[in-house]
């Protein structure tokens, strides 16, 4: 009798455990839910598509390359990742980090600032152009149509072009566009 | 005590286990959430949709039709493509729908379907579609959901801010990407500017019958005319088409016709050009194109070739024709509910640009104007302006309303859809869309009154939304509900080829109107056959012609001897029944072209010229009864010097 009794404690005990187990489990699924979720406005969409067979995008060429350490992280707190894999196709001009550490001090740190992140998309988009051209062919413009909805000058100085008053250093061909890899960071033109 | 204590803490606990069991049932929130977004696009078995969607086909040819809220696609309708599933194109009666001034054409890319109104409401009776490569204008009717009519537009190249409607569908109209030379003639490329035009096209809709015919072209300066809508409410009586490449370049337009910062909207006073047209103004130009009219009766299409068309210079027409800077090579061009609010979206730029009717009107009256372009005055830019909405994402394209004071604009680079509203130019809401979306729609979208409810965006890029076909993937939809402040996804479909725009509306007015058989008695195909005793075989020199009939589970007739190699044997079936959702299906071995599939009353021919002699089987492609497997007949073919006879017989040998 007492046995029968222990049985049932000790069954009620473990049923209480699994039980309290079972709602543990299911609030951390939950939360994974939850959390996907608020991603989903934020961290979906076609930048993070798993891919190893197409060209590059020119996101995944400023993401593999150590140079432009700072543009990523920039890129990634403006949320900008999703724009720059689109079908564009797009341009993309890339300061280097070095460019970037040119800015006077405590610049990149301020723009980095969550509450900065308006002036911080502004700035990167001033570095995107619909379209495609190489180096050469950039020579045949004045000036080009920024994704800002700013325009930036092109010059032709001992037969370079000169993008806002910064080189080309390199370019790269992308799945959707080019990155053409500068020495300057450029900033639009205050209104 | 021990024990009691015991028993209690058991209880107890088995009482904590079926509590917490409770509460880790409820903690599935999100499970609930999701389902509720379920019962929302559930469409129980048998339940109807709310809503019929006319999705372009884009380079298929064709218009698809879908349910909303579910999302199933209910019919392929073939339009500028040949489709074999019906034989649409392939029969001898349809052949004549895919006629042009250019030949036979067995393909088209259609655009942008939108549906008659009236009253500035939509009406549900026809919807017109747009052939983009070789210009031409369809009409469907909707209440056979088959095309009944399409127009070949001559001087045009690049249909493509075409086919929208005016508020009582008094035109269609057609507006030319690509300019070209009018008239045609051989002439160098690099001489475009100045030279070639662009041909904008008011295609009268006859208010009984829909039919369809070419009253005006406006010829416009040589820019390219991307898209358009007409003036509703106030505004009846305007038309409006964006424009790009007022550079006139004729080649890398993607440098050369982005130099400019701004191009235009022209804004047309059609009212006033057709005043003058029924004035005698205007002049008659020699023109070839093909005018194709499906009748119902005799289930064939007849093709005749016009010979002129009436054009118009709009300096002939003084107030007729106004130009509207609009930043940025402006894509869409979409006016608002109320037709105070024409908003053009600059497809490079961020920002999207809204002008106003009231002040359009008001910098005519007072000549507001800075220059002209070919004797066409150019407002100024500042005293049309409504408003703009500031970088509200990237890549701006298309723009609809939901008849509450909000627009819903789409864009392509940043891809998502963004809700703002009127008058105030504020973004209320963005939803990101999967991928890169191009057009979107609201039932009711280009109206006076907007069906709310839905929305929809159309995307280019389809990536990983579904389980993977390869390299090639049908395009993504995602279905929004926008009844409240914020917009909610719902659902995400693939449509079919490439949807470009939809017109979507309330079931209710064409699901009553649906027909659902052809009546027999109202069928006037020359060869048709009613009775056993109507079919027959008649030659006239090599041409045979079988006069034959189906019913369940039977052709008449179904043995057929005496035909002989190089002759050209014409299958006319016609379909007794008159039963809804009966058709038959007709196929011969080794036919080269499509089976034909034949709605119940209707009649539809097929040529078949065989080239091996032996006995070939003919049978039913439809599965149309029991015994359709049983549906089969025999065709002899002799040598072509052989004296076979000619005879026929169902239910006996041949004798």
């Amino acid at each position: 009798m007492k046995t029968i009794k222990q049985l049932f404690f000790l069954f009620a005990f473990v049923a209480l455990i699994c039980s309290c187990k079972n709602e543990t489990k299911e609030d951390s699924t939950t939360s994974t839910v939850i959390a996907t979720e608020n991603e989903s406005t934020e961290r979906t969409g076609q930048a993070f598509i798993k891919d190893d067979e197409s060209k590059p995008t020119v996101l995944s060429i400023a993401i593999g390359s150590k140079d432009h350490t700072t543009l990523v992280a920039a890129v990634q707190a403006a949320q900008l990742e999703n724009a720059l894999v689109n079908a564009g196709p797009l341009m993309v001009f890339a300061p280097t980090n070095e460019a970037f550490a040119a800015l006077p001090e405590g610049t990149v740190e301020n723009l980095l600032k969550p509450e900065n992140k308006d002036a911080l998309a502004n700035i990167l988009k001033y570095h995107v152009t619909p379209g495609n051209y190489s180096k050469d062919f950039l020579k045949k413009f004045k000036k080009l149509g920024q994704a800002n909805n700013g325009y930036v000058k092109v010059e032709v100085v001992d037969g370079e072009p000169l993008i806002g008053g910064a080189k080309i250093l390199g370019s790269i061909k992308a799945g959707n566009g080019i990155v053409h890899v500068i020495d300057k960071v450029l900033l639009p033109p205050t209104e | 005590m021990k024990n009691i204590l015991k028993s209690t803490l058991a209880i107890l606990s088995v009482l904590v286990a079926f509590t917490s069991c409770n509460n880790s049932g409820k903690s599935g929130k999100s499970g609930a959430l999701a389902s509720n977004i379920a019962e929302k696009v559930y469409v129980a078995p048998g339940e109807h949709d709310e809503f019929y969607a006319f999705i372009s086909g884009g380079y298929s040819g064709n218009l698809t039709v879908y349910g909303l809220p579910s999302g199933r696609m209910f019919k392929e309708i073939p339009v500028f493509s040949q489709f074999p599933t019906s034989g649409y194109g392939y029969s001898e009666e349809t052949k004549p729908m895919l006629n042009t001034s250019h030949g036979f054409i067995p393909w088209g890319d259609s655009h942008h379907p939108d549906i008659s109104q009236t009253a500035g409401e939509i009406d549900g009776r026809f919807i017109f579609i747009n052939e983009n490569n070789t210009p031409r204008i369809a009409k469907i009717d909707l209440k056979t959901f088959e095309t009944t009519e399409i127009i070949e537009v001559p001087n045009s190249a690049g249909n493509h801010s075409s086919s929208f409607v005016t508020e009582n569908t008094e035109y269609v109209v057609a507006g030319t990407r690509f300019s070209v030379p009018i008239p045609q003639r051989d002439m160098p490329i690099k001489d475009y500017k100045g030279n070639f035009q662009g041909a904008l096209s008011f295609i009268s809709v006859a208010p009984e019958t829909g039919n369809m015919a070419i009253k005006f072209q406006v010829l416009m300066p040589g820019f390219n005319y991307d898209l358009s809508h007409p003036g509703r409410g106030k505004s009846h009586g305007w038309f409006f088409f964006t424009t790009y490449n007022t550079e006139e370049a004729s080649t890398l337009l993607e440098v050369n016709a982005s130099q400019n910062d701004k191009d235009f909207i022209a804004a047309i006073n059609w009212k006033k050009i057709e005043e003058y047209v029924n004035n005698g103004g205007g002049t008659m130009m020699p023109a070839d194109y093909a005018h194709n009219v499906y009748d119902e009766h005799t289930h064939t299409a007849t093709s005749t070739m016009k010979k002129e068309v009436r054009v118009v210079n709009p300096i002939d027409v003084p107030g007729a024709v106004y130009f509207l800077p609009t930043p940025k090579s402006p894509h869409g061009c979409d006016v608002d509910p109320s037709g105070e609010y024409i908003v053009g979206n600059g497809k490079l730029s961020a920002n999207l640009t809204v002008h106003s009717f009231t002040k359009m009107l008001d910098a005519i009256e007072n000549k507001k104007f800075d220059g002209e372009a070919y004797g066409i005055p150019i407002l100024n830019f500042e005293d049309v302006l409504a408003g703009s909405v500031e970088q509200p994402g990237l890549g701006p394209l298309h723009t609809e309303f939901d008849g509450k004071g909000n627009a819903y604009t789409t864009f392509f680079i940043s891809s998502e859809v963004v809700k703002w509203k009127l008058g105030t130019w504020e973004v209320i809401d963005r939803q990101p869309t999967f991928y890169s979306v191009g057009h979107l729609t609201i039932p009711g979208g280009n109206s006076g009154k907007p069906q709310g409810k839905y929305m929809f965006a159309m995307n280019k890029i389809t990536k990983d939304r579904y389980l993977p076909t390869g390299p090639e993937l049908e395009h993504s939809a995602q279905l929004y509900d926008i009844s409240g402040d914020k917009m909610e996804l719902l659902l995400d479909f693939p449509t079919h080829g490439e949807p470009h725009y939809a017109a979507a509306m309330r079931a209710d007015l064409i699901k009553e109107r649906s027909q659902k058989i052809y009546n027999l008695q109202d069928n006037k195909h020359p060869y048709a056959a009613f009775t056993d005793d109507d079919t027959k075989v008649v030659r006239k020199g090599n041409e045979v012609h079988i006069y034959m009939t189906t019913i369940r589970s039977h052709f008449s007739p179904d043995n057929i001897e005496g035909i002989k190699i190089g002759d050209k044997v014409y299958f006319h079936v016609t379909n007794l029944e008159q039963d809804f959702d009966v058709p038959h299906g007709f196929a011969v071995l080794g036919q080269n072209t499509s089976e034909l599939l034949i709605m119940p009353g209707q009649t539809k021919s097929s040529v078949w010229e065989p080239t091996k002699v032996g006995v070939w089987p003919f049978y039913c492609t439809d599965f149309c009864s029991a015994l359709h497997q049983e549906m089969q007949g025999y065709i002899r073919v002799s040598p072509a010097n052989s004296n076979t006879p000619l005879k026929w017989s169902m239910g006996e040998d041949i004798e």
